[in-house]
């Protein structure tokens, strides 16, 4: 078990050191000069030359490249091109506040998906199960921009129960911060659970197919019984894989979900770096978002032989 | 029913099974299967793949997938009501202490996430049969030891991959004698297991069923391994019992044509003038769908217009035939 974990790890770390050339090298061959960029069409060229010393864009690529790449175990991103504010700090501020609304999104997903999948596999033959299904066939028809758009004029312009946006830190105010967490994690979420729903339903339905369930009946155990105790951890197994995949769709969803709902996360600082053309800064989250990408599937990865002991090998 | 019944009723059957059919949508894999076990009573249930044996297996277990329906009556000793008419949790109470059941399939008959030991301690703690997790525990390791498994400590503590199919089966047995059930049901049990594992697997089904005064029902297609098991046989072909009677008289004198093609098909020294070994004609129909009238008439060398109709059954439930022309009745001379 250990040398896989040392392989599965050796791989991670390799893959990060590509994925960070790879995002670099996209940058760098993106037309504009971040020094022509900041001064503006009219510069002289003493003054670009100036500014790309200053930026050290002048340098020879690789050693732009090394100088990034090493500052990145210390958050060290290097200041931006057009405020000059460092930029680490600048994204682990909003990744928090992404990472409270893609884990409360994912939270809303797994409560939907985990019950409304096993239900729809129990009843697959009568007409709950195919109600159930058919509920999610129709969530997953929904993108979750549009769910966001339709929470908001129900429950905050119609209704007025809940703030339509806006952020404030669960340290500053626990029952503000839930009021304006509650709708943009639920029009992520609720999307995510159809969708993950289906897995379950035919990991479920898989599962309750196999031998080893018909065993556990056959030791006394009641159908819904043999289910929980036998049937949801094997189960498990391949939704965890889903999962890991989702949460990466997770991340690209609550990029536009953040817009919808003006909460200052990665997403909005993304989109405001390419806005204002601030290069280093969509280069930064670029990165931190791939770098979440790979970690997630490192740990779906660890988690499977955490579940299945088949999975660890007997070296 | 508050009446009692003026006749002395006969020593009560561990299990009794009248009319029993197990139904798809639209036709009878299994039908009008009637027979009965005794306590400590060790009967086999023989035929060709697709025969239903397994499907007559699982209607007594009430393990019958959702689109199979069973009829007719099953009945175990001291439980009032008929199981095909009980409910799930009233079933659910009998398997695993009453009726225990070894299936064919090893590899896939264990959860895979699961200690073998917790496995078989889970069905002792089911039925309450110990409490607390540690004497559970402790239970479980004796009745791997039981199963003659070596290092059942060791043993206890492994994933079920990480036995061998004959360990495996062990396991399986031991959980399904735990209770001390009424009635043990092994489904081939053996089918997967190369010969020398066979022959242990075999003894330690036979003390186990002794120990506890169970019954046994033995299923297999392998007449030779039946014959060292069981006492009585019943023969099962397109869904019937076409035969049945005690091991050594069944052997000795086959009246079903079908129990002499199975009898003929195993015996090794048999060989006909080509020099090939005998084999019943043809082959089992494809999705269950058997002629109407005698089940065994496209096959049979004996069979003539009489077999368009259903013979019925002639002699004693546990000792008897469903054939027109049985051998010995002097009726099948001049035929075949
Ligand atoms: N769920 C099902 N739906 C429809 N037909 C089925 C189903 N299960 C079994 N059958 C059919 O019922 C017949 C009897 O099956 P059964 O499993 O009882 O045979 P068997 O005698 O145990 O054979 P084997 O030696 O292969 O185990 C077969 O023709 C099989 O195809
Ligand atoms: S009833 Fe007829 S067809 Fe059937 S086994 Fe007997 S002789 Fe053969
Ligand atoms: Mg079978």
């Amino acid at each position: 078990m250990l040398v896989q974990l040392a392989r599965r790890t050796a791989i991670l770390l390799a893959s990060l050191v590509v994925a960070s050339i790879l995002v670099f090298w996209f940058m760098w061959v993106l037309p504009g000069d971040p020094a022509q960029v900041a001064l503006g069409t009219g510069a002289t060229e003493e003054a670009v030359a100036e500014m790309q010393a200053r930026f050290g864009t002048d340098r020879p690529v690789p050693v732009q490249y090394l100088d990034w790449v090493t500052g990145l175990p210390q958050l060290d991103f290097g200041q931006s091109y057009v405020t000059g504010a460092a930029i680490g700090p600048l994204i682990i501020d909003r990744l928090l506040v992404s990472l409270w609304l893609i884990g409360a999104g994912m939270l809303v997903a797994l409560v939907i998906a985990v019950p409304l999948g096993t239900l729809s596999a129990v009843h697959h033959r009568r007409p709950l199960g195919t109600a159930l299904a058919g509920v999610s066939q129709v969530g997953i028809a929904i993108p979750n921009f549009l769910a966001g758009i339709l929470l908001i004029g129900l429950v905050s312009v119609s209704w007025q129960l809940l703030p339509a946006g806006g952020w404030v830190p669960p340290d500053q105010d626990v029952v503000q911060f839930l009021r304006r967490l509650l709708l943009p994690a639920l029009s992520l979420g609720v999307i995510e659970g159809a969708v993950l729903a289906r897995y379950v339903r035919s990991t479920v339905l898989n599962v309750l197919r196999e031998d080893f369930l018909r065993t556990a009946r056959a030791k006394g155990l009641t159908p819904g019984r043999a289910l929980v105790r036998h049937g949801l951890r094997n189960a498990a197994v391949p939704v965890v894989t889903v999962l890991g995949l989702q949460l990466a769709v997770l991340l690209v969803g609550a990029v536009v979900v953040e817009r919808v709902f003006v909460v200052p996360g990665l997403g909005s600082l993304l989109l405001d770096g390419v806005a204002n053309r601030d290069l280093l800064l969509v280069q930064g989250v670029v990165m931190v978002l791939v770098v979440a990408v790979l970690l997630l599937n490192y740990l779906v990865d660890v988690l499977y032989t955490v579940l299945d002991p088949r999975l660890r090998a007997t070296a | 029913m508050g009446a009692v019944s003026a006749r002395p009723d006969p020593p009560p059957a561990v299990l009794d099974v009248a009319g029993l059919s197990v139904r798809t949508g639209d036709h009878a894999l299994v039908e009008d299967v009637s027979f009965h076990l005794g306590a400590g009573e060790r009967v086999g249930l023989i035929g060709e793949s697709g025969s239903g044996k397994s499907l007559t297996a699982l209607a007594i277990m009430g393990l019958l997938p959702d689109e199979l329906s069973a009829s007719g009556h099953i009945r175990l000793r001291e439980v009032e009501r008929d199981l095909l008419s009980a409910s799930e949790t009233e079933r659910s109470t009998l398997r695993g202490d009453r009726l225990g059941m070894v299936f064919q399939e090893p590899m896939t008959a264990l959860n895979p996430l699961m200690r073998v030991g917790a496995q078989v301690a889970e069905v002792l703690r089911i039925h309450g049969a110990v409490s607390g997790r540690e004497a559970a525990t402790d239970r479980a390791r004796d009745l791997l030891a039981a199963v003659e498994l070596p290092d059942p400590e060791r043993i206890a503590r492994r994933y079920p991959h990480q036995l061998s199919g004959g360990q495996r089966q062990r396991v399986m047995l031991a959980m399904a004698l735990a209770n001390g059930p009424d009635l043990l049901i092994c489904d081939e049990p053996t089918t997967a297991l190369d010969v020398t594992v066979q022959a242990q697997m075999l003894k330690l089904i036979d003390d186990g069923v002794a120990a506890r005064d169970s019954a046994l029902l033995f299923i297999s297609h392998d007449l030779a391994v039946v014959a060292t098991v069981c006492d009585r046989i019943l023969v099962m072909y397109g869904g019937r019992i076409v035969e049945a009677g005690p091991t050594r008289a069944l052997l000795t004198r086959p009246r079903h044509p079908y129990t002499e093609g199975l009898m003929a098909a195993s015996d090794l020294e048999a060989v006909d003038a080509a020099g090939r070994l005998p084999t019943i004609a043809g082959s089992v129909p494809p999705d269950g769908r058997f002629p109407d009238g005698c089940v065994f008439r496209n096959r049979c060398p004996r069979g003539d217009d009489a077999c368009q109709a259903w013979p019925g059954w002639t002699g004693e439930q546990h000792d008897g035939v469903a054939c027109w022309y049985p051998s010995g009745s002097g009726r099948e001379a001049g035929r075949g």
